[in-house]
């Protein structure tokens, strides 16, 4: 194969990656490393930094098309983003010392974590308990959910959901992935945030954490530019193109093929983890 | 305390994340320009052979450094304008974090503009000085 048919298959494989990730919501990023791995045989400390630079590409490329919608809680995000940066200098540097296998294994767990996170049905449950810790963070906001109609809400639990941040942002460093799952899990499970506005200030924040964990990346040499190149350009591209159609396309059938794909992934990843061909 | 008390506030917490999607979104399509044009180098001066990436040997230090990368693209050394635009799609998010400190001491909210201070400062310090 040569090097332009190897960028090219990446680029298309990358393309699909992002708009299947922007459809379904669970982010281009998380296929990105088994599919390097598993099937075009790259270091997994090459995925991650491939994985890594498109996972901040599509959080900023998708910044503006959240904005308009008005839902994410720019507050929120940056105060939890203090949890996510300081997990993701640990994650970036558990790359660095923990043996591959083991960085294969824990990917895996969290493939099949987000598929089932993904499929699980969604219960909101939004409050405007006056949480002392919350008001005096200032970690409320409104959410408008028609034509002059907002609902309020405030945040609860707040150091169970700093907690689990510094867990998504460990996770995002050491795997190159945004964790948007978990990021939102913290949010919406724990902080009993309405799901939109954890779900699009999720996203803001993938960015910031995932730039937290580059500079080690970039000294430790994991971005390889070439390899990094055709992934970053096309999982851009199809996120852009699946934020786009994501109002025509009926989302739970295509949530369910992807969550069955990132299974099979997760179960592949795991095994060859275990044999040693990782 | 309720926050639809104090709707200006809110709006302009809005107009901070507007002015920071458009710069995001320059920021990336600024950074996609630059790969997507070393990447057109790179393969019209390397299209043969492909690189191996099973076996993981850290990238040259031309790739691992700024300066490396700045005097590669000096001399349009197609791997470090990708490197490059890479560096500008990094350096999106740290933008960010900048224009919300200066639109939260615009909104004259100390507490945020320490916030965001503190994600700034372990930003600034995985980039420059994690080991």
């Amino acid at each position: 194969m040569t090097a332009l048919e190897f960028s090219l298959i990446l680029f298309v494989t990358s393309i699909a990656a992002g708009l299947l990730g922007a459809l379904s919501g669970l982010g281009g990023g998380v296929v990105i490393v088994p599919l390097l791995t598993l099937i075009f045989r790259v270091d997994i400390h090459y995925a991650i930094g491939a994985s890594l630079v498109s996972v901040i590409a599509t959080s900023s490329g998708a910044a503006a098309a959240y904005v308009r919608e008005g839902f994410s809680n720019i507050r929120v995000g940056m105060f939890l983003e203090i949890a996510t940066t300081l997990g993701a200098l640990v994650g970036a540097w558990l790359t660095t010392r923990v043996p591959t296998h083991a960085i294969g294994i824990v990917f895996g767990v969290v493939l099949l974590y987000s598929a089932f996170t993904a499929l699980k049905q969604h219960h909101e449950v939004i409050t405007q308990r006056p949480d002392p810790l919350a008001l005096r963070l200032r970690l409320a906001g409104s959410l408008p959910i028609g034509p002059d109609t907002h609902q309020d809400y405030v945040a609860q639990r707040v150091p169970a959901g700093f907690g689990l941040m510094t867990v998504a942002g460990t996770l995002s460093g050491l795997l190159g992935i945004g964790s948007g799952a978990v990021k939102v899990i913290a949010m919406d499970q724990a902080m009993r945030l309405p799901f939109k506005v954890s779900t699009t200030t999720s996203n803001f924040m993938i960015g910031v954490t995932a730039a937290a964990s580059a500079g080690l990346y970039l000294r430790s040499g994991y971005l390889a530019p070439a390899l990094a190149m055709p992934v970053m350009l096309g999982v851009l591209l199809g996120s852009l193109i699946g934020s786009r159609l994501l109002v025509r396309i009926h989302v739970r059938t295509l949530k369910i093929v992807f969550a069955l794909v990132i299974v099979a992934l997760g179960v592949e990843m795991i095994v060859n983890s275990l044999s040693g061909k990782l | 305390m309720n926050a639809t008390d104090n709707p200006p506030e809110h709006w302009t917490d809005h107009r901070i994340e507007t002015w920071v999607g458009v710069m995001l979104r320059t920021g990336v399509m600024l950074a996609a320009a630059i790969v997507l044009t070393g990447g057109i180098l790179y393969l019209a001066h390397n299209g043969g052979r492909r690189p191996d990436y099973s076996h993981f040997h850290a990238e040259p230090a031309q790739f691992t450094t700024l300066s490396g990368v700045l005097h590669g693209v000096a001399v349009l050394n197609p791997e470090c304008i990708i490197m490059l635009g890479l560096l500008v799609l990094i350096a999106t998010p740290v933008a960010r974090v900048v224009m919300c400190i200066v639109g939260f001491q615009f909104e004259g909210d100390r507490l945020y503009v320490a916030i965001s201070t503190v994600v700034l400062a372990i930003l600034l310090y995985s980039l420059f000085l994690h080991r």
